[in-house]
């Protein structure tokens, strides 16, 4: 990284305030650092030339006087961001030609809080995957390697791998990231950075590719917890384009800042240790209770007996809400179209090409679950544990303020690992879905290295529209750890 | 639950996916591993949980029955696959 990449945005805006550098020269570093990372392959598509106009009209902005909050900052956007005249793939075959009409909603919102946008960063296909392996533009590299053998390629995790690898690496110094099972906290444990998932509802989805309704939600990938807020706060707000969008007021994130944990109780939930849980995960977890313990927060064991039928639960429901909410790619109104001798034969085409295994696979099981005679077996039944998942969580916070959590059951893993049998690879999502069951606010935060010099995550998990105090204590245990490792080269 | 070649072929045809006859076996193991894993849900005791359709606590939102949108065809047909004299066009379904 050269001394503009390695910036935090909230150093960035200092440096841009004093009129040490310019937006332009923010962009321009970025852009080099964006030509020199492209092997990562975290980019699906790069709008360098946008971005020079935006910084120009940044620094003019700028010098009139009016600043955002998020003024001259270079980030990325997920590929699932609907961006108005730049091209949205989802990573799927079936949009690679779609050029929006219209623009976000979240990303219209970081636009007009001065922030420039370096382009549209590489995803699992429709967000479905936890490796970034399932792209249609082939996968993201982790820029992190193993120190025993640093020739081995690493997963970034998924969906938001390309946002992780690229915040990671410092190809933006922020990107907006989607979470439906931990797409925004599980890459971001893989490659050392803070993401947050906010509850549902803090963000509109209007303008966002759609997965599974119930549980998608946008929020921030960043290098710190302070950058986290800061984006969120330009992001969030109630929209009323998205009838799920909740009338509730912004708060400042970054005032919730305080460093000032004390008295507060953390949920330490003890079905998330499961046997077999790796030793230097339980490390890690025990050494992030310490932190707050020394901060004079009280950890509690707390119960979440249901959390175990998650997985299951979620395997339903995202699948039935992916098959109802794919079924516009018809090759009709827009993306691929394969013809056929009729207008049937017109719309198995089309999918049986555009669309990916893993995407199919998940419209098979949710066509299967929703269909006429299993409708009640598998989707009431998994919309009735959901609700038992939920409430767990709420009992829970009826005593505690915040539950903390190992991000994910391993560090990265390498391309081409676990990739047999669909369910091994759902199990690294097993300890950030429960947490989307419920619609709650999650973020994981680097907390130390692995023995092969890997980063490993915890997760805070919060109340509903609560996102202060998991900011306030994720910010804290990022003081403690003193993780400022980068990955090798960057 | 086990499925068998022929309820893949029907589920994939009601999702409007062509499969090709030889990928219906491999397929029908891996829905039959996954169907066997979400099964464990039988195990839950649920009888009197009311079923949670969102997580949202808020009821739908009204707003006023007034046309706030339109106007706007070309933008609608920019990405059609195929369109003519300002329609989509799709093969023909009426013999």
């Amino acid at each position: 990284m050269s001394k503009l990449t390695s910036l935090t945005i909230a150093e960035a805006r200092d440096g841009l305030s004093k009129g040490e550098f310019t937006a332009l020269d923010l962009t321009e570093s970025h852009i080099k650092a964006i030509d020199a990372g492209r092997g990562l392959n975290a980019f699906i598509t790069e709008t360098p030339e946008l971005a020079l106009e935006k910084a120009k009209e940044s620094d003019a902005r700028r010098r009139a006087g009016t600043v955002g909050a998020l003024e001259g900052i270079p980030l990325g956007i997920k590929d699932l961001f609907c961006t108005k005249g730049v091209r949205t793939t989802a990573a799927s075959h079936i949009l690679d030609t779609f050029i929006p009409q219209y623009e976000s909603t979240v990303s219209a919102n970081l636009a007009n809080a001065g922030s420039v946008s370096m382009g549209k960063l590489n995803l699992d296909e429709f967000a479905m995957g936890s490796a970034n392996i399932t792209s249609y533009f082939g996968p993201v590299i982790n820029p992190w390697k193993r120190r025993s053998d640093p020739s081995v390629q690493l997963v970034p995790g998924g969906s938001s791998g390309g946002s992780a690898a690229a915040v990671a690496a410092g190809l933006v110094m922020g990107a907006t990231g989607t979470d439906t099972g931990g797409s925004i906290r599980q890459p971001a444990s893989f490659c050392g950075i803070v993401g947050i998932k906010p509850t549902y509802g803090r963000c509109s989805r209007w303008g966002i590719v759609a997965f599974a309704s119930s549980l998608d939600q946008a929020g921030p990938m960043a290098r710190t917890v302070r950058d986290c807020a800061i984006m969120l706060g330009s992001m969030v707000g109630h929209d009323p384009k998205d009838s799920t969008s909740a009338p509730v007021a912004v708060p400042n994130f970054e005032s919730a800042l305080t460093g000032d944990i004390r008295g507060l109780k953390v949920g330490i939930p003890k079905e998330y240790r499961p046997d077999g849980l790796s030793p230097e995960i339980q490390a890690v977890w025990d050494r992030g209770v310490a932190w707050l313990k020394d901060a004079g927060a009280t950890p509690v064991e707390i119960s979440l007996p249901a959390t175990k039928y998650a997985l299951a639960t979620y395997y339903i429901i995202a699948p039935a809400e992916c098959s109802s909410n794919l079924a516009r790619y018809d090759g009709v109104r827009f993306g691929l179209r394969v013809e056929g001798k009729s207008l049937d034969e017109m719309y198995a085409n089309t999918r049986a090409e555009g669309f990916g295994a893993e995407v199919k696979r998940r419209i098979l099981i949710g066509t299967y679950v929703l269909s006429h005679g299993y409708y009640d077996a598998y989707y009431i039944k998994a919309q009735k544990v959901r609700r038992l998942i939920a409430d767990d969580f709420a009992n829970a916070f009826k005593t505690v303020d915040v539950i903390l959590t190992p991000t994910a059951p391993s560090a990265a893993f390498a391309l081409g690992e676990k990739i047999d049998d669909p369910v091994t690879m759902w199990l690294n999502d097993i300890f950030t879905i429960p947490t989307s069951m419920a619609g709650l606010p999650g973020l994981s935060l680097p907390a130390g290295l692995d023995g092969e010099g890997l980063p490993l995550g915890l997760q805070v998990i919060g109340r509903p529209f609560d996102e202060e105090t998991v900011l306030k204590v994720a910010e804290v245990m990022e003081k403690a750890s003193g993780f400022s490792t980068r990955p090798k080269g960057v | 639950m086990s499925l068998d070649k022929s309820a893949v072929r029907t589920i994939a045809d009601l999702a409007r996916i062509r499969v090709p006859e030889d990928d219906l076996d491999h397929l029908a193991g891996e829905l039959s591993n996954i169907l066997t894993f979400i099964e464990q849900l039988s195990a839950v005791d649920t009888d009197g949980v009311a079923p949670m359709t969102s997580v949202a606590a808020v009821g739908l939102p009204m707003r006023a029955d007034v046309v706030n949108d339109g106007g706007i065809a070309e933008a609608v047909l920019a990405n059609a696959p195929d369109k003519a004299e300002g329609f989509f066009s799709v093969p023909k379904v009426v013999e």
